[in-house]
C-alpha cells in the first residue's frame, strides 16, 4: 500500500505473498492492497559499525556494531540516557556519530541516510494549524505534491486504519491515541523504506498504550517495513518486534540480543502470559539491571 | 476514549444573537461601566468645584465642543487616520521582512539586532524635527515617526517567534524530505504568528501617538496640528476633542488587529473549532 502512484496498470497481481507473516489481523482484507512500488521499493541494509558517540565531554554511546537487516523490526531498549535516541538519530542522518559509520544501502553520509529513514517522535508534533489530514500529507506536499493532491493520497490510509471521520479535525480535538495515529500515518506517508519510532507511545496511559500496540502491530503487518523502535518498555518491545538488542546504562553498550518473532496472530493477552514472552522478558530485565 | 469536543448544540437565531450580546456584556461591560462612573465623577467635579472651561472642560463642555467643530475634527482625523494606517503597513510590512531576514542568517542578526535594540534609545520624539526639516511638512515625516514608534516590538516579536520553534519539529520535518524553505513556510512561520501578531497589537497602540509626535514637529493638518492650534487659543475643550479621537483611532486599529488576528489563527485561540497552544 502508502504505494503513492495511482495503482499502476502492468502488474495488478496481488502479491500477497510479498507480506511475508500473515500478521495484521485487523487488516488482512487489506494485505492485497500491496502495489507494484511497494513491492519495487529498495531495500537496504542498515550496517552499523564502530559507532561512537560524544556530547562534549560526555560519551553518550559506546562503540556499537550492528547490522539491521531489510525488513527487519529490531528494539532498542534501555534506561534513560543509554544513548538509544542518539543511535535512533544516526541511524536517521540527523546527526553523524562522533567515531564509526552508519551505512545504509550505499549511503554512508547523515544526508544520504535521511533520504532512507523516516521517524515517529514521542511527542506527536502535529502542526496545531493543520488538520488530522493534512497532518498526515505533510511529507508528500514536502515533495512538491500539490496539497489537492496530497489529501487525496493520504486519504485511504485514514480510511484503513480506522481514522476516516478525523480526517478534517485539528489536532486539539482528537484524543492522545488519535494523535499518534495520525503521527504515525505522517511517517508512513514519508513513503520510506526504514521506520524509525522513538518511543513511540511513551505519552500515552496504560490501556491507550496497549491499544495502540496492537493497532501498530496491525498496521505494520500490512505495510512492512524495516522497523527501529527504541523503547523503555520491555513488553513493547517483545510484542512489537522480531529482534530486541538491551542498551547498559551510559554510555550505552549492547548488552544482550534476544530473538523474539512471537507468531503474530495470537491475541496480545495471550502472547503477553505465555511462558516463552515471560522467559525473554526475564532475560531482557537481567540484562537491564547489570 | 475519543475526547471528541462536541460543537455546542446551535438555538434559534435570536437565541445565538442574545447569547452574542451577553457575550459583549462580559467582556467590555465593566470597562464600559468604570468609563461611565468616571466621566459622572469628572462632571461633577468640575461643577461643584466650578473650575473654567480653559483649565480643565467638562465632558459636556467636550461634548459641545466637539459638536460644534465636527468639520474641522472630522477632516482632522482623516488626515490623522491617513497617516496612521500607511504608516502602521509600512512598519508591518518591514518589521516582518527585516524579521526574517534576521531569522534566516545567523550572519547578519549578530551584525544587526544589537545596534537595533540599541537603536531604541534614541528618542523618536527627537528625530522627529530632523525629518521634518529633511522631507518637509507633507506625510513623509509623519509616516516615518509612526513607523519607527511600531517597527521594534513587531521585529523582536518576529524574531522570537521564528526562533521558539521547538528543534523536534525541525528534525521531524527533516525525515519527512523537508527543505529549508518548507520548514520555514510549514512550520516556523506558521508557529511565529501568534507572537508576531502580539507584537503588531503593541505596535498599534503606538501608531497614533506617533501620528501625534509627527504632526507636533511640523504640518498644517490632522489631530495634532488642531491640538497645538486649539491650545494656542487656549481652546482645552478643543484640545481634550482631540485627544479622544486619536484614543478612538488607537482602540480601533488595537480591536480590528484582534479580529483579523482571530480569523487568521483560530488555532492559537482554543475557540471550538480549534484549540490549545501552539508547539507545547
Amino acid at each position: 500500500m502508502v504505494s503513492l502512484t495511482p495503482a499502476g496498470a502492468q502488474s495488478r497481481v496481488p502479491r500477497i505473498s510479498y507480506i511475508r507473516t500473515p500478521e495484521g489481523r485487523h487488516l488482512d482484507s487489506h494485505a492485497a492492497v500491496a502495489t507494484d512500488k511497494e513491492n519495487e521499493r529498495v531495500t537496504s541494509d542498515i550496517v552499523i559499525g564502530g559507532v561512537r558517540h560524544r556530547f562534549g565531554d560526555v560519551l553518550a554511546l559506546e562503540a556499537t556494531d550492528l547490522t539491521i537487516p531489510a525488513h527487519e523490526r529490531l528494539a532498542i531498549v534501555g534506561p534513560s540516557g543509554c544513548g538509544k535516541s542518539t543511535l535512533l538519530f544516526a541511524i536517521a542522518g540527523l546527526l553523524e556519530p562522533t567515531e564509526g559509520t552508519i551505512q545504509i544501502g550505499a549511503d554512508r553520509t547523515a544526508r544520504g541516510r535521511l533520504r532512507h529513514c523516516a521517524l515517529m517522535p514521542q511527542k506527536d508534533l502535529l502542526l496545531p494549524w493543520r488538520s488530522a489530514l493534512d497532518n498526515a500529507a505533510l511529507a508528500l506536499e514536502n515533495r512538491g505534491v500539490s496539497k489537492q493532491e496530497a489529501r487525496s493520497r493520504a486519504q485511504p490510509l485514514f480510511e484503513r486504519f480506522g481514522l476516516g471521520e478525523f480526517e478534517s479535525h485539528s489536532p486539539a480535538q482528537l484524543s492522545g491515541g488519535m494523535r499518534q495515529r495520525v503521527a504515525f500515518l505522517r511517517t508512513l506517508m514519508a513513503d520510506k523504506e526504514i521506520l524509525l519510532l522513538d518511543e513511540p507511545f511513551a505519552a500515552l496511559d496504560s490501556i491507550t498504550r496497549a491499544q495502540m500496540q496492537e493497532w501498530l502491530l496491525g498496521a505494520l503487518g500490512s505495510v512492512p517495513r524495516t522497523v527501529v523502535l527504541v523503547t523503555h518498555d520491555v513488553d513493547e518491545a517483545l510484542l512489537l518486534t522480531h529482534k530486541i538488542i538491551v542498551l547498559s546504562a551510559r554510555p550505552g553498550r549492547i548488552m544482550v540480543t534476544l530473538d523474539t518473532n512471537f507468531p503474530t496472530n495470537l491475541p496480545r493477552r495471550e502472547i503477553v502470559t505465555s511462558p516463552e514472552f515471560a522467559n525473554l522478558k526475564q532475560q531482557a530485565l537481567e540484562a537491564l539491571e547489570c | 476514549m475519543l475526547n471528541v469536543e462536541t460543537p455546542a448544540v446551535q438555538g434559534p437565531r435570536f437565541g445565538v444573537g442574545r447569547n452574542r450580546a451577553s457575550n459583549l456584556v462580559r467582556n467590555y461591560g465593566p470597562a464600559a461601566v468604570l468609563v461611565l462612573i468616571a466621566i459622572a465623577v469628572w462632571e461633577a467635579s468640575i461643577r461643584i468645584l466650578d473650575v473654567p472651561s480653559y483649565l480643565w472642560p467638562a465632558p459636556s463642555v467636550i461634548v459641545q465642543s466637539m459638536a460644534e467643530d465636527t468639520d474641522v475634527l472630522r477632516s482632522a482625523t482623516w488626515v490623522t487616520l491617513k497617516e496612521v494606517l500607511i504608516g502602521f503597513a509600512i512598519a508591518i510590512a518591514a518589521g516582518l521582512l527585516v524579521g526574517i531576514v534576521l531569522h534566516v542568517s545567523r550572519t547578519i542578526r549578530r551584525a544587526v539586532y544589537p545596534i537595533l535594540i540599541a537603536s531604541q534609545s534614541i528618542p523618536t520624539v527627537v528625530l522627529a524635527p530632523v525629518l521634518v526639516l529633511l522631507m518637509g511638512f507633507g506625510i513623509g515625516p509623519k509616516l516615518v515617526v509612526i513607523a519607527l514608534f511600531t517597527f521594534f516590538p513587531i521585529v523582536v516579536n518576529t524574531v522570537d517567534g521564528l526562533g521558539s520553534v521547538d528543534r523536534d519539529y525541525i528534525r521531524m520535518m527533516l525525515t519527512l524530505d523537508a527543505s529549508r524553505w518548507s520548514i520555514f513556510r510549514r512550520v516556523e512561520f506558521p508557529a511565529a504568528l501568534p507572537l508576531v501578531f502580539s507584537g503588531i497589537r503593541i505596535g498599534a497602540t503606538y501608531a497614533a501617538i506617533g501620528a501625534v509626535f509627527g504632526e507636533w514637529a511640523g504640518s498644517d493638518a490632522g489631530l495634532g496640528y488642531e491640538m497645538l492650534q486649539a491650545q494656542g487659543r487656549l481652546d482645552t475643550p478643543q484640545v481634550f476633542s482631540a485627544v479622544i479621537l486619536v484614543t478612538l483611532i488607537a482602540v480601533c486599529l488595537f480591536a480590528f488587529v484582534s479580529f483579523v488576528e482571530r480569523l487568521a489563527i483560530p488555532w492559537a485561540h482554543g475557540d471550538g473549532t480549534a484549540g490549545g497552544k501552539a508547539m507545547e
